[in-house]
């Protein structure tokens, strides 16, 4: 494939996906077709053993709680303020942001942003749409929004990737730390992995 | 950035990979139902990743007898109003018009579940012609198959529902996963053979072995009462658990969805289930399935 981070190698050697809930077996699927080592993570010590993790989408109430409940936020949070490379779809962008109105639970509050939940509505609102995603190269990128959130604030330091025709913004980074509304691991695209992976090297 | 493709929020909607990919979402969850506000929202607190709304859990269908139909709207509207996690509501088998109704509702799933008194013994919905998404019972990898190929998003074996006995839950979840082996070592022609068998596409029979799994998420259901009866039902191939009357119908229904949340994600880690399963008052009473006169068993519902 053909785009700005297609053809580099990344540096990243064992990616980790947090396991406790959600597609994150289709995340360690996209990562094996890249030739990386994906670790599921479920207990903080694995945090240890792999250089960038991704957080699936999935319910971010449930993830929450089974992540603060076995130490893996406090962890997170020191391996983050080492340099660790943290992406996070859709359920993920909400755990990792900053601020999320009205969750019920602690999340890690990672980026600077705010994420506002089922942004769109219910399941009949789900939807998919080409974006344009500068990174990625010239070619849009199909994205996969199921009872997406909206961000809906960004940080100074977060560069927004990724708008909706409205203008609504769905993707973004601030260094090492990557927010996807949608879920790149449902599509055979593996464009976003590839710069996921390649922002240890940043 | 580039001027082409504007992209629309707008897009296409209640595609299949959006009525599938909810169902990926749910993943290593448990659904579990409820049939007031106040039980959701400890369900929610507990770690439930989706609710089904119901009047009456299953065992108290078994008790109640009658004709059992769709939820009062009503109900299933304050239950969507009450938590933010996704809610599934049940239709009868074959009742189009209360799945269309619950497809008004704007209910993120719909369950076309034997739990319920069939409305229809030739035909089950034809659920391709929906937006919203359906989750269908199969005991075995034909009935699996048939709810696919009418286009169920999502499979849950069936269980004996309202009994807190697993041991139809283990039976059907390995006549699926066996059946999938088993077609992934045979021949073309053997494959072309039990796609007749089946009643469905062999292009749908051949994807299966091919994949060496269903092309939709597979969940278990009917009889889970214990964290231990969920970590089971994960090893032995299931991708997330549905709790009907185990949670609400047992002493501590609080403490009893955590631990079977927290089972279901650690369901190969013994020690963690063990910790879990401590102390959590009595579960649900149970009944043995001899004591279930045949006409009365719900997992025969639907074929």
């Amino acid at each position: 494939m053909q785009s700005a981070v297609g053809n580099r190698r990344p540096l990243t050697a064992r990616a980790g996906v947090l396991g406790l809930q959600g597609d994150f077996a289709e995340h360690l699927a996209t990562l094996d077709r890249l030739g990386i080592e994906g670790v599921d993570v479920r207990r903080p010590e694995q945090l240890d053993e792999i250089d960038a993790l991704i957080i699936p989408g999935g319910e971010s109430t449930t993830i929450g709680k089974l992540a603060s409940q076995y130490g893996i936020i406090d962890k997170l949070k020191d391996r983050v303020a080492e340099g660790m490379p943290v992406w996070g779809t859709c359920a993920g962008a909400i755990f990792i942001a900053k601020e999320v109105p009205g969750h019920p639970h602690p999340l890690a509050s990672l980026m600077d942003m705010t994420v506002e939940r089922n942004a769109f509505g219910r399941q009949l609102e789900s939807f998919e749409a080409d974006l344009d995603v500068e990174p990625l190269g010239p070619a849009p990128f199909h994205a996969v929004f199921i009872r997406a959130p909206r961000i809906s604030r960004v940080g100074p330091g977060v560069e927004v990737l990724a708008r909706l025709g409205d203008g609504t913004v769905v993707a973004a980074r601030q260094g090492r730390l990557l927010a996807t509304s949608f879920h790149p691991e449902l599509t055979r695209d593996e464009r976003f992995h590839r710069y996921f992976l390649s922002l240890g090297k940043t | 950035m580039a001027s082409q493709s504007t992209p629309d929020k707008n897009g296409s909607k209640s595609t299949w990979t959006l009525k599938t990919g909810l169902a990926q979402m749910l993943k290593g969850g448990v659904i579990m139902d409820v049939v007031t506000a106040e039980h959701a929202k400890i369900a929610e607190e507990a770690g439930a990743v989706a609710v089904m709304a119901l009047e009456r859990v299953p065992a108290d269908i078994r008790a109640a007898g009658g004709v059992a139909r769709m939820s009062d709207p009503e109900m299933i509207h304050s239950i969507m109003e009450a938590v933010t996690i996704p809610v599934m509501a049940k239709a009868r088998i074959g009742h189009f018009v209360e799945a269309q109704v619950l497809e008004a509702i704007g209910v993120d799933y719909v369950d076309e579940s034997e739990v319920l008194t069939p409305a229809d013994l030739k035909y089950h919905i034809d659920k391709h012609a929906f937006k919203v998404p359906f989750v269908c019972g199969a005991r075995d990898l034909g009935e699996a198959l048939r709810r696919i190929n009418e286009g169920a998003a999502m499979i849950r074996s069936k269980g004996e529902a309202g009994t807190g006995n697993i041991v139809e839950a283990v039976t059907h979840i390995r006549a699926i996963t066996d059946a999938i082996i088993e077609l992934s070592e045979m021949g073309p022609d053997a494959q072309e053979k039990r796609a007749t068998d089946y009643r469905v596409p062999v292009e749908l029979v051949r994807q299966v072995a091919k994949d060496a799994k269903l092309p939709v998420v597979l969940f278990c259901a009917g009889g889970i009462a214990t964290p231990a009866d969920a970590a089971l039902m994960m090893q032995l191939g299931a991708e997330g658990n549905f709790v009907g009357s185990g949670i609400f119908k047992s002493a501590d229904p609080a403490r009893r969805a955590k631990a079977i949340v927290e089972a279901t994600t650690h369901f190969r880690d013994a020690k963690l289930v063990a910790e879990v399963s401590r102390g959590l008052g009595e579960a649900m009473r149970g009944l043995s399935l001899e004591s279930i006169p045949a006409q009365e068993r719900l997992a025969v519902r639907g074929w």
